[in-house]
């Protein structure tokens, strides 16, 4: 069964990762509710993907607390883990295809290896899956013969084709045009909607994550300084926040201080 | 310097023993593995069906040399009768198992490398973990378990292959009877030689294929260079150690079994 309403899905408490002298996360704390879409904010180098690849289990973190339905993922509770992995997907930035199997094999395979349905309901549920994401029509085709957006979609229909309660996004819309962002970020908040899943999406993209979201948090050095909904988020007044929230201002101010030729001082990017 | 030679040591006990682990970890992971026989079947294919025609290739001109050079010193001392001998117990003992393994690395090890570093370079390997698929169990262990079997067919082919081959330049250009040929053929195998050279071929299948996926495996540790440059060192290692082992461990095994 999923976590009690009051209870946090996933809770991250206190996580500490360093690489070599580098530290990149220095205690982020993150609550998840479950049925919710969150979204990590945050600039590029921030720590955001770390975080995901360390509740992924792909990056192991120095230290720090990950709960999952209230149960610790840390080592030693295998059984908590493989249940964490069995109920949780993950969406890589870069998709992670496997490109020399075709779309409706790329969604079948968590089913193939995870579990013991046979061929035919997994093949059902595959084309399912790609129907419910648009893509039954190119069900025999690889990716590199897809685009970009399709192949976003293709993760997604791989992501819950396991029909999993948390999908973690990492950065879905890196590198695409505005269109493109927002129409990913349509179609996250779609079916996240459609299949109840909880959604932790990490971005950089804050128009789109304030619109799509139902709470936001930001993460600064390694730190979470900042979680609550949209509309607190755009009302804080804290420091980093305004900044983050300002962008395009400062943006504006900088461009406009160019053009007047004056000095410009330097900023940490 | 002798800090860095022990630095150099240490790694190197350091990478043998993860290679050990990791061809542990892929015979551990058959366990339990979903639907492996496709896999292995799938892996048999690209072992087999696609190194079929260089193994075809090589071992027909391994035998024709083997035939002409074995015919005109043979010859010397009027012993061309003994070309069968010669060339059947040359290829079964050692140039069967050891050329064939060899052109197995360059076709199927090469590509096994190569395959596995872009799949980690591009986070397919991470998807499987995500995904809570063992990587081992469905990267490494099929092809593994394939090449036990492969890598003996292989060989067994290359050496019938290589046999015809000396009897083609024996008795079709040099003028041996083809009867006194393959007599001394069949007089001269016996069962040894031919538990030698299966043996010889499952422990090169053994070593080079998992020699071969663990620097795949692990082209993200390569610490001479990033991405595609990574592979391809990947790549080169794997092959340069999976063709030095198989002389290494053909050496080995022949001063244990004759």
């Amino acid at each position: 069964m999923g976590a009690e309403s009051n209870q946090p899905l996933l809770r991250i408490e206190g996580l500490f990762k360093r690489f070599e002298e580098n530290v990149v996360l220095d205690g982020a704390s993150l609550n998840v509710a479950p049925g919710s879409l969150v979204s990590v904010l945050g600039r590029s180098g921030a720590g955001k993907s770390v975080l995901l690849k360390c509740l992924a289990d792909v990056v192991r973190p120095d230290s720090g607390s990950i709960f999952f339905d209230g149960k610790p993922l840390g080592v030693g509770n295998d059984l908590a883990r493989a249940d964490f992995r069995r109920r949780c997907s993950f969406l890589f930035q870069s998709n992670a295809l496997f490109d020399s199997l075709t779309a409706l094999e790329n969604v079948a395979l968590p089913l193939e290896q995870t579990t013991d349905l046979p061929d035919k309901e997994i093949r059902a549920r595959s084309l399912e899956a790609l129907r419910q994401i648009e893509l039954e029509a190119h069900q025999d085709r690889y990716p590199s013969q897809l685009s970009g957006g399709m192949q976003k979609r293709l993760a997604l229909a791989r992501a819950i084709v396991t029909r999993p309660e948390l999908v973690l996004f990492d950065e879905p819309t890196a590198g695409l045009d505005p269109l493109r962002r927002n129409a990913v970020f349509a179609m996250i908040a779609k079916y996240q909607r459609q299949f109840g899943f909880t959604a932790l999406v990490v971005t950089h993209d804050l128009t789109e994550a304030l619109i799509a979201s139902d709470r936001v948090a930001l993460l600064d050095k390694g730190r979470m300084c900042f979680e609550g909904t949209p509309a607190e988020f755009s009302a804080s007044t804290a420091t980093m926040v305004g900044e983050f929230r300002d962008s395009a201002d400062a943006l504006g101010r900088t461009i406009a201080a160019i053009r007047r030729g004056e000095a410009l001082q330097p900023e940490d990017s | 310097m002798l800090r860095a030679l022990g630095r150099y040591s240490l790694s190197i006990v350091h990478e043998l023993g993860d290679y050990a682990l990791f061809t542990g970890q892929a015979f551990r992971s058959a366990v339990g593995a979903r639907r492996l026989w496709r896999r292995i079947v799938r892996a048999g294919f690209e072992q087999g069906v696609r190194c079929l025609p260089v193994i075809l290739i090589v071992g027909m001109f391994t035998g024709l040399v083997l035939g002409l050079q074995g015919y005109y010193v043979l010859n010397r001392f009027g012993s061309e009768s003994l070309l069968g001998t010669l060339v059947s117990l040359s290829l079964v003992r050692e140039l069967g198992p050891a050329l064939a393994a060899l052109m197995l690395v360059g076709q199927a090890g090469s590509a096994l490398a190569a395959e596995l570093g872009i799949q980690r370079n591009t986070e397919q390997i991470a998807a499987l973990e995500t995904m809570g698929v063992s990587s081992h169990a469905y990267l490494v262990t099929p092809r593994l378990l394939a090449a036990l079997v492969v890598y003996p067919m292989q060989t067994a082919l290359f050496v019938t292959v290589g046999l015809w081959g000396g009897s083609l330049s024996g008795s079709l250009l040099l003028g041996l009877e083809p009867g006194v040929y393959w007599s001394a053929v069949e007089h001269a195998i016996k069962s040894q030689d031919v538990r030698e050279c299966f043996t010889k071929a499952t422990t090169f299948g053994l070593l080079t294929i998992s020699l071969c996926a663990y620097h795949g495996f692990n082209a993200h540790r390569c610490s001479s260079a990033t991405g595609a440059r990574a592979v391809s060192a990947s790549t080169t290692r794997a092959v340069v150690q999976s063709s030095i082992i198989v002389l290494a461990a053909d050496y080995v095994i022949t001063s244990f079994l004759v």
